[in-house]
Formats: structure tokens, C-alpha cells, sequence
């Protein structure tokens, strides 16, 4: 019994002395006179509440966000608890199923806020946040979030995906210019290609969502070639997923993806990028191994640590040109807020979130490109966030969402990434645009 | 010449349990030398060329450990959640599938049969099929069951009740058949001395079947530490509550490019249950044989 008995006391000791340190610390003291209440006092005083956020947005991302909502925390007394998940799409289900839905979720794809919409789960938007939604948003980027006619939600994270990702360096050792116009831009491929250095670099593979860099690719070109109404046919099924203008725009990215003299550089031949990660993609362009790698802006943050990012450092990024250089076809992708309860703290909360404040105060904590009006581009941590923001508030901009995310979730998150795999493998464009269409559901 | 071809025998079956264990611990050893090398070095070369040029740091460590600054692993607030979860969970089935065990094994009672039955049958039943009513059980209540309306530091309950619920099959299951294999002259003896269940409980049952307990307490220790989907579930995810294991599931980071600081993770995570599993090994093994055998 000795034995028994000492190892009950160790245990009791430990539970014991983890209990006291675990036990909450009042880290909501921070003294009110170093923050400005002022911005604050149109969200009211809610003491002693709690609104729970839950979101994809992990580490980092996830820090930064508390930071900033921080003051507006202090000063309305409201205590947010955040969650960052990366199951968040499967795991929102069964806290909702459970009885557990959070107060505010984070929505990255607005499918996924539409079906919770038509379930009558979320609350829609309240007469305020509707109208910071008018006020900060244009009608598009509202009509993400906005089923049947009602608004749930405001969008919060903007990012653009159509960015080419370049060396400088390179560029101007090798005598090259940035293209302005899809013409420029295939010259420019052929000229890198016949200088001995295979022009792009790409790389798929992103575990049960390997394939989606490839499904951006073809969306990007395809917005490119036929312009936004077919872009919009093709996304709501108006026109078939095989549609010949659709083959041609895959063709088009078949030149360059599936063309081992032009890819993979860094890596091997064309087919290998179905093995490479798409956050580890792009680093042969800093060795000079390959000379562009097409992403969206947040691979600025997936760059080895020390890579500095500007037109005259270490990388840049170029807009994906259009037919002519006036065009401005920008693809990209959301995150949207929407709210399970619309108790009075959660209001003033989503509130909080749809001002432009909150958006320039996040930007200047780090990396964060928002589609708001009221977002001041000078706050921006990168220079590509900046040239994103202006993008997103340039009037001659041609913003389509990321088709995939709004296509039915079995394609645009299933046929369409399995289908670019097999593509990207060797099989066949028309082989591969047939089986996609062949699974879009109620066809 | 079978003994020659005994030792012979025993000689070649030593060599391949060697060189199965060499090829199963190579990856892990080769996590262990990563978690030493700068994060530069880690995503750039095989953890082999460790060996022709030693950089050694403890960075990734202190990174996941402590570390103030943004995205800092802060495991060690974890791990004390890790801590506050697991020792309920080992110790709430323990007790009541010991008692539940001994109840099966040694009272007679009507119906007693078509229970143990029940009870083994319900080890079929998966645990992700009971997530969804576990939590409407706890937010919305069920039949005349309350809901539980639990907030904060509280919700540790949750996660208790969970894993005590799950573990009690396979508890009880364990234990019973090691009691039941019990000689039934010693019970019998004790019993005509006067001792009652009590007695019989504490002096008698517990000591002889400290085996079988260990074995499960070392069995559900490992479980509670790694289980990943019912803390992430029911424990609300903050760090308040959450273990180290739904910390560590996001310590690469939103885009995975963090993901240097998962060897270091992986051992602070992996270092308490290997202390248990060498402390306690020697009875582990014997646990594991408990009620395997019978008579």
C-alpha cells in the first residue's frame, strides 16, 4: 500500500498545485487611463459580458487579432474569448448541431454562411451593422454575405489572389520588366525560359485541400480571357463547367503549368508540383531557380523569415495582367462575420468589426488587407497589402470572388481540387472539364 | 542439437526485434535532432546533415515554451490544462470501474449477467458519434437532465464527464475480468471470517489487484494526454481550458509555414507520458496481461 499511497499524494500535489496556477488571472486590469476611450463610446458600456469569436485564424493571426480589439475590450467592458481552429469548417457544424454555436464566427467561405443562414441559425445583421455595411462595402462584396435578400454579416479579411510573386533582383540582372499585359507576360516567360531558368514555379499540394492553387489559376485566366459575365455564368452553373471558353482558359494555363520547359522551376518537371506545398512553393524564386510564382497577397507572410518584401528588396509582387494594360481583373477571397446571438454586446461587437477603425487598427498591428472604403492604404504593414488595398479601391478594378469557394461545396471544394490534380498528372483538359460537370450536383 | 537450433533461433529473432526497433525510432530520433536545429536549417536540409555540422539551439523550445511576443507556443499554460484534465479522468473511471468491477464480479444479484454484458457491449459504441448529444446534453439538457451552462475554468467538467463516460466500458470490462479470475477460496475465507464488502474491498481486492489498476490508469493516462478531438469538442478551446494537444494542432500557424515548432512541441508534449511510461512500465506490462488469462 506504500506504493499506492505515495503515488495518490503525488497526483493530489499536482492536481492541487495545477488548479492554483491555473486559476484565471485578472488580466483585464490594465489601467483605463492609458487607453483612450473616446473611439469607443458610441459601442456603449457592456461590463461584465462575454462574446465568444470563433474563427480558422490561429497563432500569429489569432494574437493580432486580440490585440487589436484589446482598447475596444477594455473600454466597453465586453470580454471577448477567442478560438482559432484549424477544423474550423467541420467543427462549426457540430457546435452548432450541439447547441454550442459561438457568438461570432468567422466565415472563410460564404457558402458555408449561406447554409447556416437558410437554417435559420444566424441572427441577421442589425440595423447598425447594416448600415456600417453600406457605408464600408461596395454592393458586391455585401452581396457575399447577404442570402435571400437579408444581411448576416460584414466582410472582414480581403485577400486578392491574382499577384505574381517576383524577385527584383533577379528581374533587373537578367534585363527583365514587369509585364503590363497578358502578351508582355508570355514574352517575358519565353525570354526567362530561353536563358536556362524555367520561368514559374507552383506547387499544389496542400493536404485535403491539395489541388486549389490550380483551381485560382484557372478562375484568374479565365477571368482574363473572357471577361466577368462568363466568369459569373461559369460560376453559377449558367454555362457547363466544359463550356469551350473554359477549356481554352485551362489550355491557356496548360501552356504554362503543365509545360516542362516552363515549370517547375526549382523543383524538376511540370508534374512534380503535385508534391510540393504550396507554402514552400515559391522559395526558388529567391534563389533565382525560377523567376515567378503566382499566389495571393498572404504569401507575403510565407516567405522565410528575414525575406523582405518591396519593389526594390527581395520580392515583389505584379497584378496579373489583363488582355490591355487599363484592365485591372483582380480574383480574390473573403472572410466574412456573422453572429449566432444578437445579444446587445454581440451587436455592439460585430459593430466594432465592421468600422473602418477596427480594420486600419488591425492593419497597423501586421500583415491585414481589408476591402472597407474607410481603410487608409498608408497603414499598411507590407507594400503588397498597400498595392492589394489599392487594387480593392480602385474604381476600375473588376473584383470577382474566388469561384471555387462560391461554386457548390462538392465541386469547388471536391471534383474541382481532385480534377486539378489528376490535370496537373497528365490527364487530359477536356478529359478532366467532362468528369468536373459530370459531378455538379442536380445536374 | 535443439538447443543449437534454439539459440540459433533466438539469435535471428533477436536481430530482426532490434532492427525493427532501429527503423521505428529512426523518424523519431530524427524529430528529436530537429527540434534542436535553427529554423533555417530545419526547412532546408534532412536532419542527417546534423551530424557533419552541429548547430544546436534551444530556440525552437523556448519559442513554443515561453515566449512573450506574437505567436509564441506558450505550451507551458497548456501544459498545466493538460495537467488539470488528465489526472480527474484517470481517477474518476479508475474508481468507479473498480467499484463497478467488483460489484460484477463478486455480488450476486438478479440480472447481473445481461449487465456485464451491456456494459462490454458498449465499448462498440464510437466516441464521435457521441459528440453531438454529449453537447446538447451540456448546453441544452436532456429530458429531465438540466443543462449545464458551464463557462470558463468550469467547462473542465465537460471534459471530465466525457472521458469518464468513455473510459468505463473498457475500465470495468479490464478490471472485472482481472477480479473475477481472483481465487474464489481467498474471497470465500475472508468472507467466513466475517469480513464484509468493505473489508473485503480495501484489505483483500485492492492490493491484489493493483496490477490491473495501474495497467488502466497508464492505459487511460495516455489516452486523456493525446486525445485531441474531445478537448477540442467540449473543453471551448481558449486558453483557459484548452490541453496542450489543441494548442500544439495550431502551432504551425494559419498557413502551416510555422511548422519547425512541432518537434519541439511534439517532445514537450511526448515528455510526461514517456516519465509515466518508465516509472510505471513494469506494471504496465503486467496490467496488460490482467484478465487476459483466465484461472
Amino acid at each position: 500500500m506504500r506504493f499506492g499511497a505515495r503515488l495518490a499524494l503525488a497526483v493530489t500535489t499536482l492536481a492541487v498545485t495545477a488548479t492554483a496556477c491555473g486559476a484565471p488571472q485578472d488580466s483585464g486590469s490594465r489601467s483605463r487611463t492609458t487607453v483612450d476611450c473616446a473611439p469607443y463610446a458610441r459601442y456603449g458600456e457592456h461590463p461584465g459580458t462575454t462574446v465568444t469569436v470563433y474563427a480558422e485564424n490561429r497563432d500569429r493571426e489569432a494574437d493580432l487579432f486580440e490585440e487589436t480589439w484589446a482598447d475596444f475590450a477594455d473600454c466597453t467592458g465586453i470580454h471577448v474569448s477567442y478560438e482559432g481552429d484549424g477544423e474550423f469548417e467541420a467543427r462549426i457544424q457540430v457546435r452548432v448541431e450541439g447547441g454550442n454555436a459561438p457568438d461570432v464566427a468567422f466565415f472563410p467561405q460564404p457558402g458555408l454562411l449561406e447554409r447556416f443562414a437558410r437554417d435559420g441559425r444566424l441572427k441577421p445583421a442589425s440595423a447598425g451593422v447594416a448600415a456600417l455595411a453600406r457605408q464600408g462595402w461596395s454592393a458586391d462584396w455585401n452581396s457575399y454575405a447577404t442570402v435571400d435578400g437579408t444581411l448576416y454579416g460584414t466582410p472582414l479579411v480581403a485577400n486578392v489572389k491574382s499577384f505574381v510573386w517576383y524577385s527584383p533582383t533577379f528581374f533587373r540582372d537578367k534585363g527583365l520588366a514587369v509585364p503590363r499585359t497578358w502578351s508582355e507576360l508570355m514574352a517575358l516567360t519565353e525570354k526567362v525560359a530561353a536563358s536556362g531558368v524555367k520561368p514559374w514555379c507552383a506547387g499544389i499540394e496542400s493536404a485535403e485541400a491539395t489541388g486549389w492553387p490550380v483551381t485560382d489559376w484557372i478562375e484568374d485566366v479565365l477571368l482574363r480571357r473572357q471577361g466577368t459575365r462568363v466568369y459569373d455564368q461559369w460560376v453559377a452553373h449558367e454555362i457547363p463547367f466544359d463550356d469551350p471558353r473554359v477549356i481554352d482558359a485551362m489550355d491557356t494555363v496548360g501552356s504554362l503549368l503543365k509545360n516542362d520547359r516552363y515549370a517547375n522551376g526549382g523543383f524538376g518537371p511540370a508534374r512534380s508540383m503535385a508534391s510540393i506545398s504550396f507554402q514552400e512553393a515559391g522559395t526558388p524564386v529567391l534563389s533565382g531557380d525560377c523567376a515567378m510564382h503566382r499566389q495571393a497577397s498572404f504569401y507575403a507572410g510565407l516567405w522565410p523569415d528575414g525575406t523582405e518584401i518591396g519593389p526594390d528588396k527581395d520580392v515583389y509582387a505584379f497584378l496579373l495582367p489583363g488582355a490591355d494594360p487599363a484592365s485591372r481583373p483582380v480574383l480574390g477571397g473573403g472572410v466574412f462575420t456573422a453572429a449566432f446571438a444578437d445579444r446587445p454586446e454581440v451587436r455592439a461587437f460585430q459593430e466594432y468589426l465592421a468600422s473602418a477603425d477596427f480594420a486600419n487598427a488591425r492593419m497597423r498591428k501586421g500583415p491585414f488587407v481589408s476591402a472597407n472604403r474607410g481603410v487608409d492604404p498608408a497603414n499598411a504593414a507590407t507594400p503588397v497589402d498597400r498595392l492589394s488595398i489599392q487594387l480593392l479601391q480602385d474604381p476600375r478594378t473588376q473584383f470577382r470572388f474566388d469561384g471555387s469557394d462560391l461554386m457548390p461545396a462538392s465541386v469547388g471544394a471536391g471534383t474541382f481540387w481532385k480534377g486539378a490534380v489528376d490535370w496537373i498528372g497528365g490527364a487530359s483538359t477536356r478529359q478532366v472539364a467532362h468528369s468536373i460537370e459530370r459531378s455538379w450536383p442536380g445536374r | 542439437m535443439n538447443g543449437v537450433r534454439e539459440r540459433l533461433a533466438s539469435r535471428a529473432l533477436t536481430t530482426v526485434a532490434v532492427l525493427i526497433a532501429v527503423l521505428w525510432t529512426t523518424p523519431t530520433l530524427g524529430l528529436l535532432l530537429s527540434s534542436f536545429r535553427p529554423e533555417a536549417e530545419v526547412k532546408t536540409t534532412g536532419w542527417w546533415t546534423v551530424f557533419g555540422a552541429p548547430h544546436l539551439t534551444l530556440d525552437n523550445y523556448g519559442e513554443v515554451l515561453s515566449g512573450a511576443g506574437n505567436g509564441s507556443g506558450r505550451l507551458a499554460e497548456h501544459f498545466v490544462n493538460s495537467v488539470v484534465i488528465t489526472v480527474p479522468s484517470v481517477l474518476f473511471p479508475l474508481v468507479l470501474a473498480f467499484l463497478a468491477a467488483y460489484a460484477l464480479a463478486w455480488i450476486d444479484f438478479r440480472g447481473r449477467d445481461a449487465l456485464v454484458v451491456g456494459v462490454f457491449a458498449l465499448q462498440v459504441v464510437p466516441l464521435q458519434m457521441a459528440l453531438v448529444p454529449l453537447l446538447k446534453l451540456f448546453s441544452e439538457g436532456w429530458l429531465f437532465l438540466p443543462a449545464w451552462h458551464l463557462t470558463g475554468p468550469a467547462r473542465f467538467g465537460q471534459v471530465w464527464f466525457a472521458h469518464t463516460a468513455f473510459a468505463l466500458p473498457f475500465g470495468v470490462f479490464l478490471l472485472h475480468n482481472f477480479l473475477a479470475a481472483l481465487p474464489r477460496e481467498l474471497i470465500e475465507a475472508a468472507r467466513v471470517d466475517g469480513a464484509s464488502h468493505r473489508t473485503l474491498l480495501l484489505r483483500i481486492v485492492l492490493p491484489l489487484a493493483r496490477p490491473a489498476l495501474v495497467g488502466f490508469a497508464v492505459i487511460q493516462f495516455l489516452w486523456v494526454w493525446n486525445d485531441l478531438l474531445v478537448a477540442l469538442t467540449l473543453s471551448g478551446g481558449t486558453a483557459e481550458t484548452a490541453p496542450m494537444t489543441v494548442r500544439l494542432a495550431s502551432l504551425a500557424g494559419t498557413y502551416g509555414n510555422d511548422w519547425q515548432r512541432l518537434t519541439a512541441g511534439a517532445f514537450v508534449a511526448a515528455l510526461v507520458p514517456l516519465l509515466v511510461f518508465f516509472s510505471l512500465g513494469r506494471h504496465l506490462a503486467r496490467g496488460l496481461l490482467a484478465g487476459s488469462v483466465k484461472g
